[in-house]
């Protein structure tokens, strides 16, 4: 019998029983075993970093296993947004300087931590990555194992280079056909979500394959990676081709290995989906999984005052390239406030040489530096009690971007813009504005 | 190990942004963070929870994101156990490595009201509801996981394990 692309690469990871690690070694592994492997990226941000370092700290250990394998990044809530926050963000720069990592990201450098780090070629296929943030999964995109943790476990990590985990079995899902337009990454996996729930996945890795699958760009592969848990999986990944290498190669700072699925692996369920059905998806409030088409949520007339860009999810040069696509030559209602979040620095200055940063601002969207911000209520975008957002980012929950009677739409690029300047949510093909209710004195209910 | 306390119910997909929503993650003490334990989901168990009180909850409790400040709320503000149908992942590891005791019991879920009294023995791994007179068998945690839970988290375990051979295989 065969291995999945996750056994692959855990099997290629393992320590042994001298506490070495060889990616030659012959051992095999499989779903339920409880290993301990080698990682290759250890991974936390400022609001996860202040409490691993306290772990790291009662460890009693001085340095960390490999500083160049340890990155932090200041992205949730910086710059910084308050007293609190601004010490989080010090106790990590702080920890960082002592440490000498290299790879320790600030303002002015940094970029959503998601984002960043492919971008930065500081993940590559066959790694395992942990990270202190839930969408680490973004990087099995790459074909890398990677999977988000807790402080606790990412202080151990950092002091000996080493995880505990439990082989998952895994689900493979496959798309067949051709995709309608302005259908993306987003729209494929949230109607994954809604297909097998936000637990479909508990305790399971993802493939994710099929010929729509090889003809996704690695922007769209992000996306679905990085959403990978809100259908409770543990990671969610891509086999490597040209796509991953035309990607990786040049950005890479370290030789790496490709695995791949065996033909005769053994998964827990095989998912099948004939994509050439699926319009633009939208998440409705408060759990990713209430999916509904875009044609179906815009006879719901749902009126919205806020539509948020950006994030781990839909946060890179493509997404922003189809926002703009949408806004150029068109103007955000005057009811809606749109923020367009580009994923790091570079995304942000490749969005500004192309011209997209002129369109936002011609079209009356804001521009921010790269931040979490708004995807979890922190800043730059919290919602008020009975306000409604359209969000490419990821999760719905209740309270997520603000007050807890504030609602949450969740979205990709293309559905987003068009419904910041309809001012309610509606498809990429008709987004024209809706009357404001404000000035002719309706009542903003909604049909829903 | 007998935990003995007065149920706190909830339903399916507890997120973390229900357990400990993201505007109180500028702090990580876990007494600051049990004072908006659930405030999104349930304003009043902050104020009126007990020490050694029991969560019980549906599917997927603890979804959503990786902080571990929601384990840390719910332990900072005295609960002694959480029971559910099933726990998201990464609550799970964040439970077990800092020590909160979680059960994985759907039966106990299904008949257990909120204000029953639950003990739970976690060696035996049973859980009794009092009113009901009713004890289920869960499944024990493996030999690997009972050892970082009696040493009293991962950092108590892995500071027993440096310098020691390591183990390829747990």
């Amino acid at each position: 019998m065969g291995h999945t692309l996750a056994e692959k690469i855990i099997a290629a990871h393992l320590v042994d029983g001298e506490g070495n690690v060889s990616a030659d070694n012959q051992i095999e592994v499989w779903p339920g075993d409880l290993v301990e492997v080698a990682v290759d990226v250890v991974l936390s941000n400022d609001i996860t970093a202040p409490i691993a370092i306290r772990e790291f700290e009662k460890l009693g250990v001085e340095r960390v296993f490999d500083p160049a394998r340890v990155v932090m990044v200041a992205d949730h809530f910086a710059p910084n947004k308050d007293i609190k926050s601004a010490e989080q963000c010090a106790c990590m720069r702080r920890f960082a300087r002592t440490q000498n990592l290299p790879h320790y990201f600030d303002v002015g450098r940094m970029g959503i931590e998601h984002v960043l780090l492919p971008e930065q070629g500081l993940v590559a296929p066959g790694d395992v990555v942990v990270g202190a943030d839930s969408h680490t999964c973004t990087y099995g995109a790459l074909g890398a194992f990677a999977t988000g943790m807790g402080s606790t476990d990412i202080g151990v990590a950092m002091a000996t280079g080493r995880v505990w985990l439990r082989v998952p079995e895994t689900i493979r899902i496959v798309y067949h056909d051709r995709l309608q337009p302005w259908v993306g990454g987003k729209d494929l996996i949230l109607y994954t979500i809604g297909r097998i729930g936000v637990s479909g996945a508990l305790y399971k890795a993802i493939e994710f394959a099929g010929p729509v699958i090889d003809s996704l760009s690695m922007a769209g592969r992000f996306t679905m990676a990085n959403m990978a848990i809100e259908a409770g999986g543990k990671a969610g990944l891509f086999a490597v081709d040209e796509t991953t290498c035309a990607y990786v190669d040049g950005r890479a700072r370290r030789p790496y290995r490709v695995y791949q699925a065996d033909d005769d692996a053994v998964y827990a369920q095989v998912v099948e989906i004939d994509v050439s059905q699926i319009e633009p998806q939208v998440a409705f409030p408060h759990l990713p999984e209430n999916v509904r088409p875009v044609s179906q949520a815009a006879e719901s007339n749902v009126r919205i005052d806020q539509a948020v860009i950006g994030s781990c999810t839909n946060g890179r040069l493509e997404d922003l390239r189809v926002v703009a696509k949408v806004l150029r030559g068109r103007r955000v209602h005057t009811d809606v406030r749109c923020i367009v979040i580009p994923g790091s620095q570079q995304v942000y200055l490749d969005a500004l040489r192309e011209g997209l940063i002129e369109v936002f601002v011609e079209a009356g969207a804001v521009v921010s530096t790269p931040t979490c911000g708004p995807c979890l209520g922190g800043h730059m975008g919290v919602l008020a009690a009975g306000e409604r957002a359209v969000s490419t980012t990821n999760r719905n929950f209740r309270g997520r971007m603000g007050h807890p009677e504030s609602k949450v739409y969740l979205a990709g690029p293309a559905v987003a813009a068009a419904s910041a300047v309809a001012g309610h949510i509606t498809g990429p093909d008709d987004p024209s504005p809706s009357p404001s209710p404000a000035r002719r004195g309706e009542p903003e209910e909604v049909l829903q | 190990m007998k935990l003995t306390g007065a149920v706190w119910k909830y339903g399916d997909n507890v997120d973390t942004d229900a357990i400990i929503p993201a505007r109180y993650l500028n702090v990580s003490s876990p007494e600051e963070l049990a004072c908006h334990c659930m405030e999104d989901l349930d304003p009043g168990f902050a104020s009126a929870v007990q020490t050694g009180d029991i969560i019980v909850a549906g599917e997927n409790f603890g979804c959503g994101s990786s902080r571990e400040h929601a384990p840390l709320a719910i332990k900072g503000a005295g609960v002694a156990c959480v029971v559910a149908r099933s726990f998201a992942r990464i609550f799970h590891r964040n439970s077990i490595n800092i020590g909160l005791p979680i059960v994985e019991c759907p039966e106990v879920v299904e008949e257990t009201e909120q204000g029953d009294q639950l003990t739970v023995n976690l060696e035996a791994g049973t859980v009794t509801n009092e009113r009901t007179g009713r004890t289920y068998q869960t499944s024990p945690f493996p030999v690997f996981i009972m050892s970082i839970i009696r040493a009293g988290g991962l950092v108590p375990y892995t500071r027993g394990r440096l310098g020691r051979t390591l183990m390829g295989r747990i």
